[in-house]
């Protein structure tokens, strides 16, 4: 038997636990972390336009930085479990690939301590610096927080398509950290994760907004709070239609058993349909929607040409294909979902000047985000998932780099349980911040919030 | 010095500057918590929220450099340390959580019930965050890691002698540089009586700590022979150095001289730590594993160094203007920026 059968096999008790720990962290973390790609620049563009004169559109400014700390905050202590997890869940991983797989993460430690350091700077130097200095602290933060996003999915990047390296005996030699950097599937993720970042923050912050529209508030504040984010996520879904065909290349030319998985592909062959849906049962996709050729042509632009199926590894080597299939038919089925808002408001701005009139575009926009969050969850699973059972793709199984620790299940309950309540918290932080849109800059808060003394119960 | 040594060292550098500032920035949580009731503790969390809001995040990124070069530097080692000390570190990383997020939200609350019941999340965390964290370092240092992965017991690794004086000492070191950084904060921005009461309080710390550590010396000798067996060699003169220091900042603080006391009290922590490094050198694990064994291949190690001072270029000079910019006093009471006062009472 081959050695890898066995380590599949042997796979430690905990094993689903410690996947199930970082999926849930990295889930979490995911969705908060593109508030620190995306959002800053829409901040900083209200700022400017508030500076220019728009009162309204500084008071904007002001929640929405606001709502940057919080959520700032939370993101960078929820990506440092993340540090901890690689070495505590995949030491196997760590330990024999840290020098490759590690070094992007050394960088991104400098873009976000530069992120960090500015958005300090940002939040609370609002009133000591003059508005144009100001305004450039802003731009450290958006340039590091691309930069931050680009180091981490170069990373993840390399999990998909490792390079940089030469194995003889299973050891890691001639380790090249920059090469593995620069690996074939960076480039095409970097792009899709910092689109996917514009959307989720454009698609959310609009929504808050659009609910106020929707309740009534049809003020030039609540009207600017929908158009600037909603204004960048409609730009930036069209560009991820495309981008996706081309993540999709870069997957069928190296991983083309994870798109199998994607597609639900059961048998190397030619002219292949493509399956919407469905279930996938005993090596067969049923009750799907099926368009002739689709698949060939999408893939390779060609209706004839070959795609590898599933048949072409042993069972034991595939990924789990309905949850793969699946969450990636809902990633691609909201995106087109979000193109059509985005068409639907371009015409409506282009004949009119002016919105859609009609309610249920502000309840498709009110919808937008958390659709953009299902998207941006989906897409994830699809790639983690489908490159299954591989961490190190047909490299290194994700079984051999599990810790070997007992009781890493206790780990996950304490952690789901700690999660569990930072998710209520931080959802009723920030419903208290959109409802409370008039509170003072940073630095007059917490004066301002606490009640005077002598009014103080005790 | 090898390129794996000079990696290291830039690694410490990075731990230095996480146990001095966020260690501080922990301090502070420790003496939110001992602030008293609401009204009474009202004006010392003011300070202590007012010196850490603009900072703590950028000094938390220290302990994320430290784990990256770990990693990407020596990644057996970082295998080794996190899957034997997965627990403690579990526990370190949630108090991390609790406390942020606790921090950024207890601002943005206008009632008074949550606001406390975020204050006490993060004043508690603050508190047993650093003692997970010393536990790890009192199972480094006294040989508990073993390499390969989850080697080592996952509960005695850390639920030992060493491990619980690491975890005491790093929350009276913690406290101890909080309130004399607070003490000149208060100064120059409350009250000379506010200073007075953390001038109070950075005594009694120091006298604390002094304890914890001389105890620790009966504790090290019997639970980690090596490690003391280095202090007292390689690692003596820094904690001569250390002990001189610490003399140095109590007397600075008895008079008053809060200015000074902040460097004393700050070289009075680094020695140790150093002294630690110097001990324990040439080992990264002991008692079998040396720098050079668990280091990462020369080509990633050069990169690494390279990176690393690309990195510092573009880091220190950020930094320095982050520090300057908070430590220049209150800005202007009201803001032009500011709503108008009726949006204040309409909560």
């Amino acid at each position: 038997m081959d050695p890898q059968d066995l380590a599949v096999l042997a796979a430690p008790a905990d094993f689903v636990y410690a996947r199930s720990q970082m999926a849930l962290s990295l889930g979490w973390h995911i969705v908060v972390a593109c508030f620190g790609v995306a959002f800053p620049a829409m901040v900083l563009y209200a700022e400017w336009r508030g500076h220019r004169g728009d009162a309204e559109l500084s008071r904007l400014a002001h929640t929405w930085a606001r709502a940057m700390g919080v959520l700032f905050a939370v993101g960078a202590v929820s990506g440092t479990i993340l540090s901890f997890e690689m070495g505590m869940l995949w030491p196997g991983l760590m330990s024999r690939f840290g020098e490759i797989y590690g070094y992007p993460f050394t960088l991104e430690g400098f873009a976000f301590f530069l992120e960090a350091i500015f958005v300090g700077i940002y939040l609370f130097g609002w009133d000591r610096l003059t508005p144009r200095a100001h305004m450039l602290c802003a731009l450290p933060i958006i340039v590091s927080g691309v930069a931050g996003a680009f180091f981490v999915v170069a990373a993840n990047a390399w999990m998909n398509t490792p390079t940089g390296f030469r194995l003889v005996n299973g050891e890691v030699v001639e380790a090249r950290p920059v090469a593995g950097m620069f690996n074939p599937s960076t480039a095409a993720q970097a792009v899709h994760m910092v689109l996917a970042a514009v959307m989720v923050v454009g698609f959310s912050v609009a929504s808050v907004y659009a609910v106020g529209l929707l309740r009534g508030r049809r003020d030039h504040y609540h009207r600017q709070g929908l158009l600037i984010p909603l204004t960048a996520a409609l730009i930036a879904t069209p560009i991820q239609i495309g981008v996706g065909d081309w993540i999709a290349g870069v997957v069928a030319e190296h991983q083309p058993v994870k798109l199998a998985a994607l597609e639900a592909h059961y048998e190397t062959s030619r002219g292949v349909a493509l399956s919407i849906g469905g279930v996938y049962i005993d090596d067969e996709l049923r009750y799907e929607i099926a368009i002739p050729r689709g698949l060939s042509l999408l893939v390779h632009h060609d209706p004839d040409a070959e795609v590898i199926g599933l048949d072409s590894v042993r069972p034991e080597l595939r990924p789990p294909v309905n949850i793969t299939h699946l969450s990636y038919n809902a990633m691609v089925g909201i995106g087109f979902a979000l193109l059509a808002l985005a068409a639907w408001t371009g015409w409506a701005r282009w004949r009119r000047r002016d919105l859609p009139r009609s309610p249920w575009f502000l309840r498709a926009v009110a919808a937008s985000g958390v659709a953009a969050v299902v998207a941006l969850e989906a897409g994830w699973i699809a790639t983690e998932v489908g490159r299954q059972p591989w961490i190190v793709y047909q490299v290194q199984l994700t079984s051999e780099a599990v810790s070997t620790a007992p009781g890493l299940r206790y780990g996950f309950y304490t952690v789901l349980l700690v999660y569990t309540v930072l998710t209520g918290m931080t959802a009723y932080v920030l419903r208290r911040l959109a409802g409370h849109r008039a509170l003072a800059p940073q630095e007059a808060e917490p004066s301002e919030a606490e009640p005077k003394p002598g009014t103080v119960p005790r | 010095m090898t390129a794996a040594e000079g990696v290291l060292a830039a690694m410490f550098v990075g731990l230095t500057a996480y146990v001095l500032f966020a260690g501080a920035d922990f301090g502070a949580g420790v003496w939110d918590l001992f602030a008293g009731g609401t009204r009474r503790g009202r004006a010392q969390r003011e300070l202590i929220e007012h010196s850490l809001a603009p900072v703590w995040e950028a000094n938390h990124v220290w302990l994320i450099f430290v784990l990256v070069v770990l990693w990407t530097g020596f990644p057996p080692a970082f295998a080794a340390v996190a899957s034997t000390l997965y627990i403690p570190l579990t526990l370190a990383a949630l108090g991390m959580i609790a406390r942020g997020s606790a921090f950024a939200f207890r601002k943005t609350v206008p009632s008074l019930r949550v606001q406390r019941f975020f204050g006490a999340a993060f004043a508690f965390s603050s508190f047993v965050t650093p003692f997970f964290l010393g536990t790890v370092v009192g199972g480094i240092a006294s040989g508990r890691i073993p390499p390969g992965i989850a080697a080592g017991d996952v509960v005695t690794s850390w639920l030992n002698p060493t491990s619980v004086l690491g975890g005491l000492l790093a929350i009276g070191v913690c406290a101890y540089l909080a309130a004399v950084l607070l003490c000149a904060d208060a100064q120059r921005e409350v009250s000379a009586e506010l200073a007075e009461r953390f001038r109070g309080r950075a005594l009694l710390t120091a006298v604390l700590v002094g304890v914890v550590a001389a105890a620790g010396v009966v504790v090290l000798r019997a639970d980690a022979p090596r490690l003391f067996d280095g202090l007292l060699h390689r690692g003596l003169p820094l904690m001569i150095l250390s002990a001189l220091a610490g003399v140095a900042s109590i007397a600075l603080l008895i008079r008053r001289r809060y200015g000074w006391a902040r460097i004393t009290a700050g070289l009075a922590v680094v020695a140790v730590l150093w002294g630690w490094a110097a001990g324990q050198y040439p080992y990264l694990q002991p008692p079998d594993v040396t720098i050079a064994d668990a280091a990462a291949s020369r080509r990633t190690l050069v990169t690494m160094l390279v990176s690393l001072l690309l990195g510092t270029v573009l880091l220190v000079p950020a930094l320095g203007y982050l520090y300057v910019l908070f430590q220049r006093g209150h800005p202007p009471a009201t803001s032009p920026l500011a709503p108008p006062p009726s949006s204040a009472s309409r909560r």
